[in-house]
């Protein structure tokens, strides 16, 4: 009888477990991801937004709170502005990459004896590391002896610095910038290419479409998963720029190409940088013109997956 | 009896175990150009010699990499000694508490004497933050063979030397060479311009704060400027070069005058050019009568707070500030040693520069080292806006005000 009697318990205390195991097998696996997302992301977020309301050295224990003097000191800091200025055109410029990528794509994509050899040598910009390409364009944007600067002075006689002329140099950047940029969207295209249903083009093709119409109704609306992407990577490189502006110009001539991220490094963190409040204080602002983006990014994803 | 002799022999052996193993001390500094980092290696190696068993790990920093990796390995991983800059340059870390007192060496050693010269740029609080090892003058080095061929003399006031300008200019030579994509050049540039036009004292108060940018003094110092910016007076696309880049122009006599530091002298003699095409002399006077007051940059070791090896540390600083050490480094750095019992140099353009040096009526550090971090870096980038568009004088003075403001707390 006490057999009896035991043996409801011993399968409620193994049950526990059992019972809840569908709720919690799913957290335990989230486990490290979360534990990962959380010291990495979310409170590198929270502790940059609380130190932006700090006037702090970086050195000294004591940082001083000084509310939202960080950012009403933004709003009058020209440096500021002509930085998020340049953040725009990087985004504008930088969207070019899109098209620019799927007429690359579209011409690579045929076959050709040695094709795949094209392909990785169209592909190879975007391998290379960021500081190389930097590198190479300052060397090719030098006065007296770059390549870009011989053409322009057999052209037009004199000499322009491009990454020394304010009037210049933010551009001389991002169409260094847009050279891996453009393979990276070829690549996504030259993908999304492959899986294209041939079906449907030749079926279009017996209707009598071809050239412009056929792209545009047929092949550009299937490579629209490829679009998305592509859009999502240059929006969020873009915004990101920092390492060649660092490289080829360190923001200069006088400030006039320095964005966001390279801004709030030289607030924060650079030879002169002592500001850590006011660099925690871009950092927020781009972080929310990011997020602007980056929900649009979201809800676009879950309207898709609710319609697919 | 036997016993107590055992022991005492146990204890000579753990004695001498420990000044055999009594340390190794780890040295950051940002030696990276070839002199001066051959000049570490010898120190280092008399340091050691000097020393039987303390050795010295040496962790050599890309010169302009150090001067952003500085406050990080000072707080996370804290080197023995640290190689600095005097002044203001040196504040934020003292008053971050970085940086050990070290008044002690200076006492023990008599460098209260020897260093007389570089006390006051070493002292904050009333305290001795670090030992100075080398200082250098600045100046216009020049090209003696282009200024002949070109029938110029070697300008002897602001007048003399814009005239010379013209002349070099018409001749189809760009009168100065200068580099401004690092900004800091045309720091010297503006140290030298207010130096003359308003004196020592007026650039320390600007430099520390107490002037406004506003300052119609100052705005004399931009239209002196304006002078030489104006007509161009110097290399073209100036801003695209680091000051490197600038030398060979120099060198190859497309450019006749470089206002720079004396470790410039190196690099131009690797370029080609020969004791007699190349000479040195100072800045001209621009305001009659003002004392002449020159740039003169010292450099610096320090100890770390976080040290873990002190007094070791503490016996290289005691080397470092000797007169002896201090001659055979400065040899081979083609510097100047700030030790006063060191031995004068025989080298001509550091002859020239310790006699400037000796009668000058005040030495600056320079402007990134006399001005605090914020106001140096807005300042430089206003002087290279001003070196190509001397037209935007005002807006440039009305935005280091605004800084002005802000930076001194």
């Amino acid at each position: 009888m006490s057999a009896i009697a035991a043996q409801p318990d011993a399968p409620l205390a193994a049950s526990w477990w059992k019972r809840n195991q569908l709720q919690l097998a799913p957290w335990l696996f989230l486990a490290p991801g979360i534990f990962a997302f959380a010291v990495y992301v979310m409170i590198p977020i929270v502790q940059s937004v609380s130190l932006s309301f700090y006037e702090w050295d970086g050195l000294t224990p004591d940082a001083k709170w000084v509310g939202f003097g960080n950012y009403t000191e933004l709003w009058t800091d020209p440096d500021f502005w002509t930085s998020l200025r340049n953040n725009v055109a990087w985004l504008v410029m930088y969207l070019l990459a899109v098209p620019a990528g799927l007429a690359v794509a579209l011409f690579l994509n045929q076959n050709v004896t040695g094709i795949r050899v094209y392909k990785s040598l169209f592909f190879f910009p975007f391998v290379i590391s960021q500081v190389v390409v930097g590198l190479m364009f300052r060397w090719f944007y030098a006065p007296n002896f770059g390549l870009l600067s011989g053409v322009i002075k057999t052209l037009t006689g004199s000499n322009i610095a491009i990454l020394a002329d304010d009037r210049y140099a933010t551009y001389g950047i991002i169409a260094a910038g847009l050279w891996p940029q453009i393979a990276y969207c070829m690549i996504l295209y030259l993908t999304g290419l492959n899986n294209i249903n041939s079906e449907q083009v030749e079926a279009a093709r017996m209707d009598g479409a071809r050239g412009w119409k056929l792209l545009w109704n047929i092949i550009l609306p299937q490579l629209a998963p490829a679009t998305f992407i592509a859009v999502v990577v240059t929006v969020i490189g873009a915004l990101r720029s920092f390492d060649l502006v660092s490289i080829m110009t360190k923001g200069g001539p006088y400030g006039s190409t320095r964005v966001l991220s390279y801004y709030m490094y030289e607030k924060a963190l650079s030879e002169y940088g002592f500001r850590m409040g006011y660099g925690a204080a871009i950092a927020v602002v781009l972080f929310l013109i990011m997020m602007v983006f980056i929900t649009y990014f979201i809800l676009q994803m879950l309207r898709q997956e609710r319609d697919a | 009896m036997r016993f107590t002799s055992l022991s005492g022999l146990a204890l000579g052996l753990a004695l001498s175990s420990t000044a055999a193993f009594a340390g190794e001390i780890v040295l950051n500094s940002d030696q990276s150009d070839p002199a001066p980092k051959k000049a570490m290696e010898e120190l280092i190696a008399n340091f050691q010699a000097a020393n039987p068993g303390i050795t010295v790990k040496w962790n050599n920093f890309d010169h302009e990499g150090y001067k952003s990796a500085i406050n990080n390995f000072l707080k996370a991983n804290p080197p023995d000694v640290a190689a600095w800059y005097a002044g203001n340059r040196m504040a934020p870390q003292v008053k971050a508490g970085l940086f050990e007192d070290v008044t002690d060496v200076w006492e023990k050693n008599g460098l209260n004497d020897q260093l007389k010269s570089a006390a006051p740029s070493m002292t904050i609080d009333g305290k001795k933050w670090g030992v100075p090892y080398t200082y250098y003058q600045w100046g216009i080095y020049y090209r003696p063979d282009v200024f002949k061929a070109n029938g110029v003399n070697v300008p002897k006031n602001w007048a003399e030397l814009v005239a010379a300008c013209a002349k070099l200019k018409a001749a189809g030579i760009a009168p100065f060479a200068i580099g401004s994509s690092q900004k800091w050049p045309t720091g010297g540039w503006f140290d030298y311009m207010d130096l003359r036009v308003n004196g020592y004292q007026f650039h320390m108060d600007l430099t520390g704060g107490k002037v406004a940018w506003t300052d119609p003094k100052v705005k004399a110092v931009f239209d002196k400027w304006a002078e030489l910016v104006k007509p161009g007076y110097y290399i073209e696309n100036a801003a695209a070069l680091d000051w490197q880049d600038a030398i060979p122009q120099f060198a190859s006599g497309k450019a006749a005058m470089y206002l720079m530091g004396n470790f410039a002298v190196a690099p131009m003699m690797k370029a080609g050019l020969k004791e007699d095409q190349l000479d040195f002399m100072q800045f001209p006077e621009i305001t009659a009568g003002i004392p002449m007051a020159e740039d003169a940059p010292t450099d610096t070791f320090h100890i770390p707070s976080g040290a873990k090896n002190k007094d070791d540390a503490k016996k290289f600083l005691a080397f470092v500030a000797s007169a002896d050490a201090q001659t055979k480094l400065n040899a081979t750095l083609g510097q100047l040693p700030v030790n006063s019992g060191s031995a004068k140099p025989d080298d001509k353009f550091l002859k020239a520069g310790f006699a400037m040096l000796s009668s000058a009526a005040g030495l600056a550090q320079f402007f990134d080292r006399d001005a605090p971090a914020e106001m140096a870096s807005a300042g430089m980038d206003g002087f290279q806006e001003f070196m190509v568009h001397p037209d935007h004088q005002d807006a440039i003075l009305a935005r280091l005000e605004a800084v002005r403001a802000k930076a001194y707390k």
